[in-house]
């Protein structure tokens, strides 16, 4: 169960310092909506609130949040399908809550495109530790470029681009795509990049890894069954060795 | 040791051949002896009248004055010569006697040894007769003493006597012969009974042994086994009340299992139906506990209890929503190589149970397992030696030649003996202590069916003092 990560949340005070995040809440049942959208404005998020994916939709074409917390189990068009729908227009980042832990529900929801899930019940400090690790500023610390073949990887401006063409990463695809480029050659184990791209300190939930792996070989790769950038290393992790 | 057949087969088999030999022995006896004895007085009758025949025409003097007798010396060897010839015949011998004179037949090779005394003495009176087995040939012996009958009718022995010994050679070749065909046709009568016993055996036995295996086929789950009834007899009846009584049973199960189902769907269902509200109640318990310093103490405590029953009743929701998992069979298991020192530190670590237990393994250990269910398991071991146990609380890792050994033992009280099989049994509490449990009641059912789904398990033991949970989980 991934519910019990605490490792951000001993500060449940909102600390106003932060950047007030633009959430889009996506929920059907009115308590669960009410309680969450009062949680999370209690931590320091501006949240808007819509019941069906329907609604949410419109609202992102009009106008765009910073995060999209969505239901699965939503009436009309579903979760997963929301969350597909959206990545169609955009990038940004997508937790999904989850009604059951099952596995399926996690894989096709990660497949679909969500950066990260929690499972209901979620304790409001936990969701607010995984918006803030999904938020939290890239480094561009190295404000250089490098080029792999045809990838060409713009650190400063956080941009990728294949053969000329811009390739949209969400951010959390960019910062493991930017964890795997800065150790090349090297191999890196599932709970490191969980770690430093999640911030998750549990090692089960190392299907995130592979989900996002997956979706950025589709966006990289020219053959993603066959990668020529990120390997993988059976029963470690992932390699970048660009050919 | 004596062998007594069990075999219904070797019993039927037995039975019926006792019953065959019984009926044709007595059969075939009781004809022959029926014959021979018919065969045997035909021939003693006929020699008995030759011998009468022969001897009433007598004309020797001898006895048939009072005058003559018994010095009289009329009769010579010549007599007796000829009496012997009138009494020979083919298969036959002859010796007269009278007084010291005696003949006997040409190429007789008999004497009067050869007649019994008693059948000697019998003679003098009567005529008799008996059956003589001599030189290993059966013979009939006719012996008398010629007697005359004077004009006052008063018998008088003569004192010539005749021996004829005739040959039952023929007769005993009949019956020889007879014997020999009651006991072929005994012989032929045994094979076909066989025959017909092993067959009869084997079709009363079939349908039984086809019983045998459709009933062992429905003991080891096979509900639908049916078998054909053919014919009219007990076995037919038999096999239609197996065929009836197996519907039933498999009718009885399919409403079981369905009811069982149904259960099983009721609790998960309702498991689900309780984690929206939970949801609700989860999202605003921080702000309810952040509250509640700022309201009055009682309704402070109030809140502060609701916020905790909230809680535990999430852990309960969750268990009863993974136990149910398993129930359906919806557990799946996925393993992947880690490290177990990592799984373990990460545990412990995210539910800030890091500085409570120690933790003692070598580093490195690599092992392929389900890690988030191993997860579950060292949580649920670990939570468990926390509330109920006391410090310090250890845990143990180690890979053997079998597979990844984790131990997790606390220093409580321990449980009961008594109590310690029922540990992992759903809602067990282990003593009155424990009657308000902090957690679910279901934290080791889950432990052990995720152990399980590992080809493991966990089992439990006392220690002085505490307790020892002791996981196994076999290489894949």
């Amino acid at each position: 169960m991934s519910q019990f990560h605490v490792e951000d949340g001993r500060t449940s005070r909102p600390n106003h310092n932060d950047r007030v995040a633009g959430i889009l809440l996506v929920e059907d049942d009115p308590s669960v909506r009410t309680g969450l959208e009062l949680a999370l404005t209690r931590q320091g998020h501006s949240v808007t609130t819509f019941a069906t994916g329907e609604e949410a939709l419109d609202h992102v074409r009009a106008r765009r949040p910073e995060i999209v917390i969505l239901d699965v189990m939503l009436p009309g068009i579903d979760g997963v399908e929301v969350c597909r729908r959206i990545r169609k227009l955009d990038s940004l980042p997508i937790i999904l809550l989850t009604a059951r832990g099952d596995d399926l529900d996690v894989v096709v929801g990660l497949e679909a495109g969500a950066d990260d899930y929690v499972v209901k019940p979620v304790e409001p400090r936990v969701l607010d530790a995984r918006i803030r690790a999904i938020l939290r500023r890239l480094e561009s610390a190295s404000a250089d470029r490098v080029s792999f073949g045809d990838l060409m990887i713009d650190r400063g401006a956080l941009k990728i681009s294949l053969n000329g063409r811009e390739i949209h990463l969400t951010p959390t695809e960019l910062r493991l795509l930017l964890e795997l480029v800065r150790h090349p050659g090297q191999v890196l184990n599932r709970r490191y990049l969980l770690r430093a791209v999640w911030d998750h300190t549990h090692v089960a939930d190392s299907r995130l890894v592979d989900a996002c792996v997956q979706r950025i070989r589709a966006k990289i790769e020219p053959v993603p069954a066959d990668p020529v950038f990120i390997h993988t290393v059976r029963g470690f992790g992932y390699r970048f060795s660009p050919p | 040791m004596t062998w007594v057949p069990t075999g219904l087969r070797a019993r039927l088999v037995i039975t019926f051949l006792l019953v065959a030999v019984t009926a044709s022995a007595m059969v075939a006896g009781l004809g022959y002896q029926l014959v021979r004895r018919e065969l045997l007085d035909r021939a003693e009758r006929a020699a008995v009248a030759d011998v009468r025949d022969t001897l009433s025409t007598i004309t020797l003097p001898v006895g048939a004055s009072d005058v003559v007798w018994p010095s009289d010396s009329t009769v010579t060897d010549d007599d007796l010569a000829g009496l012997v010839n009138a009494l020979s015949g083919p298969g036959r011998s002859v010796i007269m006697t009278y007084g010291d004179l005696q003949h006997t037949s040409p190429g007789g090779h008999f004497t009067m040894s050869d007649v019994p005394d008693q059948l000697r003495w019998q003679a003098g009176r009567r005529l008799v007769y008996q059956r003589l087995r001599i030189g290993n040939q059966p013979w009939l012996l006719v012996a008398t003493q010629i007697q005359r009958v004077n004009q006052s009718g008063a018998k008088r022995a003569t004192g010539l006597t005749a021996y004829v010994f005739v040959s039952l050679a023929e007769e005993e070749g009949v019956l020889f012969r007879l014997r020999t065909a009651l006991a072929q046709a005994g012989g032929i009568t045994l094979t076909i009974a066989l025959t017909v016993a092993l067959v009869s055996a084997r079709r009363v036995l079939l349908p039984v042994r086809r019983l045998g295996v459709a009933a062992r086929a429905l003991g080891s789950g096979d509900l639908h086994v049916r078998l054909p009834v053919r014919g009219r007899d007990e076995l037919a009846e038999l096999t239609a009340t197996f065929n009836e009584t197996a519907a039933a049973l498999e009718h009885t199960v399919s409403e079981l299992r369905t009811l069982e189902s149904l259960s099983r769907r009721f609790v998960a269902d309702v498991s689900h139906e309780l984690r929206t509200p939970l949801t609700a109640m989860t999202a605003v318990t921080d702000m309810l506990t952040e509250d509640a310093a700022g309201l009055p103490d009682d309704a402070g405590e109030a809140m502060l209890i609701v916020v905790r029953e909230i809680d535990r009743l999430r852990v309960l929701v969750e268990h009863l929503i993974e136990v149910s998992r398993f129930d359906s069979g919806a557990a799946v298991l996925r393993r992947e190589s880690v490290d177990v020192g990592d799984c373990l530190a990460d545990s412990l670590e995210m539910r800030g149970w890091a500085d409570q237990v120690k933790l003692t393994m070598p580093v490195g250990l690599t092992f392929s397992l389900d890690p988030r269910r191993f997860d579950v398991i060292v949580a649920n071991l670990v939570g468990n030696a926390l509330q109920h146990g006391s410090p310090p609380v250890l845990v143990r890792a180690r890979v053997d030649r079998q597979g990844l050994e984790v131990t997790v033992r606390d220093h409580g009280t321990g449980i009961p003996e008594r109590a310690l099989p029922h540990v992992f049994d759903r809602f067990f509490k282990a003593g009155s202590d424990r009657a308000r449990s902090v957690g679910s009641g279901l934290g080791l059912a889950i432990a052990k069916a995720n152990a399980e789904l590992h080809n493991g398990a966990i089992t439990v033991e006392r220690r002085e003092p505490g307790t020892l949970f002791r996981l196994r989980i076999p290489r894949s």
